[in-house]
């Protein structure tokens, strides 16, 4: 039954590891850039979600109203004049700007809120209840909820990408940047539109995060980054169904090691994206076998 | 006209190869001299400043390290702090069973770059953005497997045994000449690298991969040699790290704030010169010794500087300078004079660097 738990538990938080790499998939696919900043902006937008809940009172579950339209209009400009600018000299300069900016955000963080952690709360008696099953499995309904959030952003994500215009413009613009150029489309604003749900989701993603569990300055590269990055290589590049399992086997994999040793699992969702790194390099579900 | 016409109406001997437009004899003298001015150092300064200086050594040394990498072999490693906090840990075990420190540095910088190849293997296919984040889930998974022994001090490490005997102010000038040492050895084995083979080998992949493949260059090779150097490079810096902390910590020694440091330095200094990371190292030192008192300010500034650096003066700082007076303190490349027409102008720019 603990295994079971574990199971079920490692499920739900891969939901949550899902919607952190979906935009770290989705900026990698169709501008290929590796934003190394991506955990640090999960926890910005958790930190705006607090500043306005402090300043606006909205309640804590209805935040993102207002901080994931911010954290998309800053990702469309963050793409367009600094992400464009280094991705017009080369890949080299794309990758240190975006460690510098990583760098930037995570040290004014520190210098404006301390190290100390804090968390959103939920605001929301029913949030932080969970229901059980049996004797010895508990499932909280906020993993419930971020859980399906996780999965709602996804579906939407995909059928905005195979469906709507502008999901057609940005596959275009990721598959030959040439040819949609000829053909009339500004990649220039596509990738500033795909900057801004990547960033749009790392905000639903800082928000719940910091909801599930604490944030602090120096989390997003000490956590969510690297879950992200592992759940993207687990699932497989250029797939949000790959992500999503790759979510999930990451969550699994981690509490399936905390089970074992509770220092052991960080270290076990490392050892099984290893693992994938050596023997399936192109991830569980990859592109080709999709195709 | 054939080819042969053509190249031998310009017959050989009116060009030179040379490594340099002016004479290395000078910078040699220059740079010993340097060397020996700051081997004196503990004898004429205060203790402060020779710490200082050896957290400048600690940080050259890997700046120039990371540089080899990314700035030569194009590989940008996030994960270079393994390295250091190997390089702090196998000091420390080797002290736990009685070595000097002093004595462990060199073992624990081999040691180094023996584990660099395990760590190669396991990230050597992939490229740019997945290389990065890949060394840095490495480095982290280094670092929670050290936790696990709690001989070793686990979670939160332990004081460094084998330096309570020796006299303060003698400590600290050992210190102080270990890092010197260390930064002196790993620029003149950069320096005689690119000299090498290596660096044309290096030179040919930055300038055409496939092509330098073809021509029968081993790539492979050459960028396993290069992070294996770098990761002995690291771990030495790392070494020298715990000798001068007292104590080794594992979030501190494997905190990923020493790439950040490491990278940024080069960038500012200018990527793919050796004379870069030095120029780097100076302007992280001053911001940090005038901005300390503003807590985090000087990291963000200095991140600032190395994202607008990046974008807008690429070649970095030294290469601001070496445009205008074009100077190379450690000349690696080659340029080839004529001596018939304008003896001055060089005809065939030399590889950067």
């Amino acid at each position: 039954m603990v295994w079971v738990n574990a199971v079920i538990q490692g499920v739900l938080i891969g939901g949550l590891y899902a919607l952190f790499a979906c935009g770290l998939s989705l900026m990698f696919g169709v501008m290929k850039v590796v934003n190394l900043a991506h955990g640090d902006l999960a926890v910005l937008a958790g930190y705006i979600a607090i500043g306005v809940i402090a300043v606006t009172h909205v309640p804590v579950l209805w935040s993102f109203v207002i901080v994931v339209p911010v954290m998309a209009v800053l990702g469309y400009v963050v793409q367009r004049t600094m992400i464009q600018g280094a991705l017009d000299r080369s890949v080299l300069t794309t990758l240190m700007v975006m460690l510098g900016l990583s760098f930037v955000i995570e040290n004014g963080l520190l210098q404006f809120f301390t190290a100390n952690t804090r968390g959103i709360g939920t605001g929301l008696s029913l949030l932080t209840a969970s229901f059980s099953i049996g004797s010895q499995i508990q499932i909280a309904y906020l993993l419930v909820v971020i859980f399906a959030t996780a999965v709602v952003v996804l579906l939407g994500l995909q059928y905005f990408l195979s469906r709507s215009k502008y999901g057609r413009l940005i596959r275009a613009v990721a598959d030959d940047r040439e040819a949609a150029q000829l053909a009339g489309a500004d990649y220039r604003h596509v990738f500033g539109i795909a900057a801004a749900i990547a960033f749009a989701t790392v905000a639903l993603g800082g928000i719940a995060y910091g909801m599930y569990s604490q944030i602090y300055p120096t989390a997003g590269t000490d956590t969510i980054l690297l879950f992200a990055f592992a759940a993207v290589v687990i699932g497989g590049l250029g797939s949000l169904w790959g992500t999503l399992l790759g979510g999930v086997v990451l969550g699994v994999a981690q509490q399936i090691g905390a089970q074992i040793s509770i220092s052991d699992e960080a270290l076990a969702g490392f050892i099984v994206f290893l693992a994938v790194l050596v023997l399936r390099p192109q991830g569980l579900i990859s592109r080709r076998a999709q195709s | 006209m054939s080819l042969a016409t053509e190249t031998t109406a310009r017959p050989a001997g009116t060009f030179r190869v040379t490594r340099s437009r002016r004479n290395v004899t000078w910078t040699g003298l220059g740079a010993l001299i340097v060397v020996v001015v700051l081997g004196l150092a503990p004898y004429i300064v205060y203790s402060g400043t020779t710490a200082i200086l050896v957290q400048a050594f600690i940080l050259l040394t890997m700046a120039s390290m990371w540089n080899l990498l990314a700035g030569y072999a194009g590989l940008v490693s996030v994960g270079q702090q393994a390295f250091v906090g190997l390089g702090a840990y196998f000091v420390l075990i080797l002290a736990l069973h009685g070595t000097s420190p002093f004595a462990a540095l060199p073992v624990a910088a081999l040691g180094c770059g023996v584990a660099a190849l395990p760590l190669w293997w396991l990230v050597s296919r992939l490229r740019s953005g997945y290389f990065a984040i890949a060394t840095w889930v490495l480095a982290t998974t280094v670092l929670l497997i050290i936790e696990k022994f709690s001989s070793i001090g686990g979670g939160t490490g332990m004081p460094l045994p084998g330096l309570a005997g020796y006299n303060p102010a003698l400590l600290t000038a050992y210190t102080y000449w270990a890092a010197l040492a260390v930064t002196v050895v790993a620029l003149a084995a950069i320096y005689l690298l690119l000299r090498g083979r290596l660096g044309l080998v290096l030179t040919a992949i930055r300038d055409d991969e496939v092509a330098a493949r073809s021509s029968g260059a081993r790539v492979g090779l050459a960028r396993m040699l290069v992070f294996v150097v770098a990761g002995a490079g690291c771990g030495a810096a790392g070494a020298v790290l715990a000798i001068s902390q007292l104590q080794v910590q594992p979030a501190a020694v494997f905190t990923v704030n020493w790439t950040a440091e490491m990278a940024f330095i080069t960038i500012i200094g200018g990527l793919g010169t050796i004379e870069g990371p030095i120029v780097g190292t100076v302007v992280y030192m001053v911001l940090q010794q005038t901005l300390a008192s503003y807590n985090a300010w000087y990291l963000i500034i200095f991140g600032l500087v190395a994202i607008f650096v990046a974008l807008f003066a690429r070649r970095g700082l030294w290469g601001l300078v070496d445009s205008r007076i074009n100077v190379r303190l450690f000349p690696v490349g080659y340029w080839l004079r004529l001596d018939t027409d304008r003896p001055r102008r060089p005809r065939l720019r030399a590889p950067r660097g």
